[in-house]
């Protein structure tokens, strides 16, 4: 009996949250496809009518500028996010006297929600009350500095209040790379005469892979959930000129009633998340067979 | 004392079937949460508890209907809808081909409706030929608003045409004043858009393009003329235009930093709780050409099960179109009494003219509905068409240009 329990406890504690899992997430992804393949406008319907939603969806100008906005903005985020993270952490890494003040500087804007953080650079950007009026405010009548309004450039104000609100968070990753480097090997080299960018960049920098690939894992599905900071910054204008996936997902479902397209776009969210993180599974557990 | 008998009535013959009167139930969702709308919506309960019926307020704010909607949502798929929904337009109608909607056309023929509603709006009421909702209110929305004293200031009268309008906001702009305080938010380029289709291209073209969606009134010359009006139109709001509230907007006319905003009769409101007066501090008129575009609230009726709801359900369809809350419910909201035949003493002269051009507009068939509010199209085909209408009007984007997204979108939406 006791013997029966020890091996079968574990299961059953553990059932009921697989069973939830297996449900609320795998369920309704499996449910999703489905709808997606229907002409559901206001209430699902379940009668399969083909492809004609992704027809409709990959004809769509909206979805087009949605999904270069997600190029743009994801590259650029990832990619500042991690130099500047990475400039942070190396510079705070120099043994500095005030560094856990610092420290907490950098990682406060994470404490903040995204909506904080799109609504207080809304007004910095705006150019009538922010910026701009500041500087014109100081005498320099000619100064200019309008993306927020401008469609070709509002997509970039979004890079910079997720830049600003992430490159803490990063830094901290990287600190804590920094950080777990055997400093034997760094004190060898440092014994050799070697310079101090040549380590960083030949030692320090190439045994901290794992931590790149948590970083870009944690950013770039930062970048492809984003909703919340373009509602709060730009509400995906001028026009819909900073529109993402998710926004266009949320429009579909929620005002225009139209959740076959809704579901058809979650659908190739997914599978851009998936492009990214199916290929991080495959190289994590390869690593551990070897 | 029609009411009260039909009441007792259908009381005695819910007795017969009930040894115990069940109170008459009605579950309203609405998302009419803020000062002047909650105080109209209290009218209505009012009178509800009057009449003996107990009342349960589902009030769901936020994200203009969308959260409302979500909600409605959830009830109806678990299979517990509300008695009665503000729903509007052809979303009516979608609903009742989810297989949802109750028929109320007892209540209906009972109080006469078709007598003293518009015919163009009653038809939005009815589902398949029965009445399925109850109308609240009608809002103009070809309203152009202007600040009195700077058109005087300037020697401006109100434009009745789009090139008297352009003329006066040149005019305005070499005297430094913003001549058009606008939003942009996707529905508020989408109101002025439907202004100027009703307003270059009449009537009849207005709902060829608008409403039955025709290829060839949407890639008309007359077409590629509106857009031209739009660019032009996008050079005389200020810089700051960007995603401002329509309210921020009619402030800046209040304020006297703009001459006019182009608005529904809702701007009204924030005219008046800022004690300015129709007339002497502000003006208002139909923007320039013919026609009235409306945009009328209503109440859906959802199916529900008992007798006691099914009793409520009536009761409420039969107060909303009662001349006493259409009264007390439009001079709270700013709006105008769906029903012609209610006396508009009270109303200030912008209602008056309102109801006196709905009535002419009405005879002459140019009485439509917006597209730009949900009444003239359903969600995807008309949010097909706003994507096309703010994308022109926030970029340089050609006429041509647009015309030819228009008709692509249009056709995508189907």
């Amino acid at each position: 009996m006791t013997q029966w329990l020890e091996r079968h406890v574990p299961k059953v504690v553990l059932a009921p949250t697989f069973a939830a899992i297996l449900l609320f997430v795998y369920g309704f992804i499996g449910w999703t496809a489905w709808v997606s393949f229907t002409r559901s406008k206001l209430m699902p319907r379940y009668e399969i009518e083909g492809v004609i939603q992704y027809t409709k969806l990959f004809a769509s100008p909206r979805w087009d500028t949605a999904m270069n906005n997600l190029f743009i903005f994801g590259t650029l985020f990832i990619v500042i996010s991690m130099i500047l993270g990475l400039a942070l952490a190396i510079l705070l890494d120099q043994k500095i006297r005030t560094e856990g003040f610092l420290r907490t500087v950098y990682l406060y804007p994470m404490a903040l929600s995204m909506i904080v953080t799109g609504t207080a650079w809304k007004w910095i950007l705006n150019p009538g009350l922010g910026l701009q009026a500041t500087v014109q405010g100081w005498g320099f009548e000619n100064f200019q500095f309008d993306w927020l309004v401008n469609p070709d450039y509002a997509i970039y104000t979004v890079v910079m209040a997720g830049v600003w609100q992430s490159s803490g968070f990063v830094m901290a990753l990287f600190l804590a790379g920094l950080r777990s480097v055997d400093g034997e090997i760094i004190k060898a080299a440092q014994v050799d005469g070697i310079p101090t960018p040549r380590i960083y960049s030949a030692i320090i920098i190439p045994s901290m892979a794992p931590i790149f690939l948590s970083a870009f894992i944690v950013l770039s599905h930062l970048a492809i959930k984003s909703f919340d900071l373009v509602i709060a910054l730009t509400g995906g204008g001028p026009g819909y000129a900073t529109d993402l996936p998710a926004t266009y997902m949320y429009a579909m479902a929620f005002s225009r009633g139209d959740i076959g397209q809704a579901a058809s776009s979650a659908m190739i969210m997914m599978m851009v998340v998936f492009a990214i993180v199916v290929p991080y599974l495959y190289s994590e557990l390869r690593a551990k067979h070897d | 004392m029609k009411f009260t008998s039909v009441f007792a009535a259908s009381t005695a013959a819910l007795m017969i079937a009930t040894p115990v009167l069940a109170e008459p139930k009605a579950e309203v969702l609405h998302w009419w949460t803020s000062g002047g709308e909650a105080k109209s919506v209290a009218v209505l309960q009012q009178e509800f508890a009057d009449r003996g019926g107990e009342w349960t307020d589902m009030p769901v704010a936020g994200g203009g209907g969308d959260a409302a909607m979500t909600a409605l949502r959830a009830r109806v798929l678990a299979g517990n809808a509300p008695t009665a929904v503000q729903l509007k337009g052809p979303a009516i109608q979608e609903w009742y081909e989810e297989g949802v909607l109750a028929d109320i056309s007892d209540v209906a023929e009972e109080q006469k409706w078709a007598d003293v509603l518009p015919a163009a709006i009653a038809e939005h009421m009815k589902c398949e030929g029965h009445w399925c909702a109850a109308p609240v209110n009608v809002h103009r929305v070809d309203w152009i608003w202007a600040n009195k004293e700077i058109l005087d200031a300037n020697g401006i009268e109100m434009p009745t045409t789009w090139d008297e309008f352009n003329a006066a906001a040149e005019k305005l702009q070499a005297a430094g004043i913003t001549p058009l305080a606008h939003g942009g938010q996707a529905w508020q380029d989408a109101t002025v858009f439907e202004t100027v289709v009703l307003g270059l291209g009449g009537a009849e073209f207005y709902k060829a393009a608008l409403v039955d969606l025709d290829n060839d009134a949407l890639t008309s010359d007359t077409m590629k003329a509106v857009f031209d009006e739009m660019r032009v139109l996008r050079g005389y709001v200020d810089d700051n235009f960007s995603g401002r509230d329509w309210n921020l907007a009619t402030a800046m006319v209040m304020n006297g930093e703009a001459a006019f905003q182009i608005m529904g009769d809702w701007a009204k409101g924030e005219f008046l709780a800022a004690g300015k007066v129709p007339g002497e501090d502000f003006l208002c008129g139909a923007t320039p050409g013919k026609g009235f575009l409306y945009n009328v609230d209503s109440f859906a009726m959802f199916e529900v099960d008992g007798d006691d709801n099914k009793e409520g359900q009536a009761i409420l369809s039969e107060l909303i179109v009662g001349p006493s809350f259409q009264e007390t419910f439009n001079l709270n909201k700013g709006s105008i009494p769906v029903r012609t035949d209610v006396s508009l003493e009270k109303f200030d002269m912008c209602a008056v003219k309102s109801s006196e051009d709905m009535i002419a507009a009405e005879e002459a068939g140019s009485l439509l509905p917006s597209y730009a509010h949900g009444m003239a199209l359903r969600g995807a085909q008309s949010g097909a068409i706003t994507d096309v209408v703010t994308a022109h009007f926030n970029s340089d984007m050609s006429s041509d240009e647009a015309v030819q997204m228009l008709s692509d979108a249009v056709a995508n939406s189907m």
